[in-house]
């Protein structure tokens, strides 16, 4: 039976429904969730800055044999999206078949659904990337 | 009924999910005559798709028209019959998503497939009443029509957002005016627990749609002092194709100002986001200057019409993100054992 953790997909809703990371202010490191130090350089100082939603996909795979709480919507792609900033990030790329993908297409962020709590039912939502429309 | 001061749509966005099941494929499934289908296709969401997500595409592309901050938003009000939480409200994920969070009002709007326009009189009454500088109206759904089921051709998924606003220097569109006309009418409905809907098949038109619609048109016009020959365009609520041209012969209305808002042959009955999303097709291709009549139903029964003006804004607005066309013709075919993976219809 898969469970959600909800006080961790609660901390991390800023960056998962809008991709909002927190930069390093001592050496720009970009941190998808806040942390206590800059795993770079230790510093514990960060600013709250939006990244952009649109990028290209560096390469991707198609997830036929899922870790438990993924079985609803496999089989489902995964890939490398470099973010027009540079940021690489990985993510789920939906609204499309693995044919349709080529190295490098234009991709844009997305709200979907990743999964479900067998439980307690809640739905966790997050970014996703499909081609760009 | 309800004059404006000035009260404008200063974003506006549609969306519609990529996937289409044909009519011909759910008569093909349960031995129907294919000669005369309701819609020929309509929209199917994707396994990761609900009413909040469909709302939060809709709502992003009307930013990228409103272009102001989301932190300006002052509410977000979501119409849809399709909650994925009974008690949790879709409008507090959607504003949270689009950054509009925490100095806002927020809630969930129910009135079968007019719930969203009935979300946009509250945003336009609070904006007209200086509440709010900025609100945002939704109507979402991922209709269900029990298999086999007349429903079944037409309920489908799709969202439309607006971004309500004061300065008409921002507007695309302003609302002129708007009305409500509302019964008791037992046409359709869904009590608690239930997976799919109820309807009384013989109230569905006369008592219903057009008895409903037909007089909160009339009332509207009578009350503000419009006439036909004001408007170029006219939206209906689109249950099926047949029931919106019925509704123009009824009023007296020319079918040339029908058919650039219908939508329902291509996506089927998207419910509370239908009528707005023949409004969103509307606003993608009329000028400056012309006026559009919007006439929504919901079961149980009501409708709300408006008076909306379309502005100069509109040639630099509307290409700030995608028409809603572009969503209609990016599509994809599945047949209905997939239809049914997508819509939960196999329970295990
Ligand atoms: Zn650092």
């Amino acid at each position: 039976m898969f469970r959600i953790k909800i006080p961790r997909y609660w901390r991390h809703k800023d960056f998962r429904y809008r991709l909002n990371a927190w930069r390093c202010n001592h050496c720009g490191e970009v941190h998808f969730f806040k942390p206590l130090v800059c795993r770079k350089c230790r510093s514990r100082e960060f600013n709250q800055v939006s990244l952009p939603d649109t990028g290209k996909l560096l390469a991707y795979t198609v997830v036929r044999s899922p870790p438990e709480g993924f079985e609803a919507q496999s089989p489902y792609i995964v890939g490398i999206v470099e973010l027009d900033d540079g940021t690489r990030i990985l993510s789920q790329i939906t609204d499309c078949h693995p044919e349709e993908l080529k190295k490098g297409m234009r991709v844009e962020a997305t709200l979907r659904k990743i999964r479900e709590d067998d439980e307690d039912k809640i739905i966790a939502y997050c970014y996703k990337f499909r081609p760009t429309v | 009924m309800v004059r404006m001061s000035s009260v404008v749509i200063v974003g506006y966005g549609g969306y519609v999910p990529r996937y289409r099941i044909k009519g011909e494929e759910i008569a093909r499934i349960w031995g129907r005559d294919r000669s005369e289908l309701p819609t020929e296709e309509k929209s199917v969401t994707g396994l990761d798709e609900d009413t909040v997500t469909l709302a939060v595409e809709a709502a992003r592309i009307a930013l990228k028209r409103a272009r102001i901050p989301p932190s300006k938003i002052g509410a977000v009000h979501v119409g849809t019959e399709s909650k994925p939480y009974a008690v949790k409200p879709s409008g507090t994920i959607v504003a949270e998503a689009i950054g509009a969070v925490p100095r806002i009002t927020a809630a969930d709007f129910e009135f079968a497939c007019k719930a969203g326009t009935e979300a946009l009189q509250f945003i336009t009454s609070l904006v007209d009443a200086g509440r709010i500088e900025y609100g945002l109206a939704i109507g979402a759904d991922t209709a269900q029509g029990r298999p086999g089921d007349a429903l079944e051709f037409t309920a489908a998924s799709g969202a439309a957002a607006f971004i309500i606003g004061k300065n008409k220097n921002e507007g695309v569109a302003e609302i002129e005016a708007w009305t409500s006309y509302v019964t008791d009418t037992p046409d359709f409905w869904r009590r608690e627990y239930e997976r799919y809907p109820h309807h009384t098949a013989r109230f569905t038109g006369d008592p219903a749609y057009f008895h409903h619609i037909v007089n909160s048109v009339k009332n509207l016009l009578e009350n503000d002092g419009y006439t036909l020959n004001d408007v170029d365009y006219v939206v209906f609520h689109q249950p099926n194709t047949r029931f919106p041209l019925v509704a123009a012969r009824l009023l007296g209305v020319d079918l040339e100002k029908v058919k650039p808002g219908l939508v329902v042959g291509q996506i089927g009955n998207t419910y509370a986001a239908c009528s707005l999303l023949g409004l969103v097709r509307v606003l993608d291709q009329a000028k400056p200057g012309q006026r559009i009549l919007l006439s929504s139903f919901g079961s149980g029964a009501g409708s709300d019409s408006y008076i909306i003006r379309v502005l100069e804004n509109i040639k630099l607005k509307r290409d700030l993100a995608p028409p809603l066309d572009k969503f209609i013709d990016r599509k994809t075919y599945i047949d209905y054992a997939i239809y049914a993976r997508h819509r939960k219809k196999i329970l295990m």
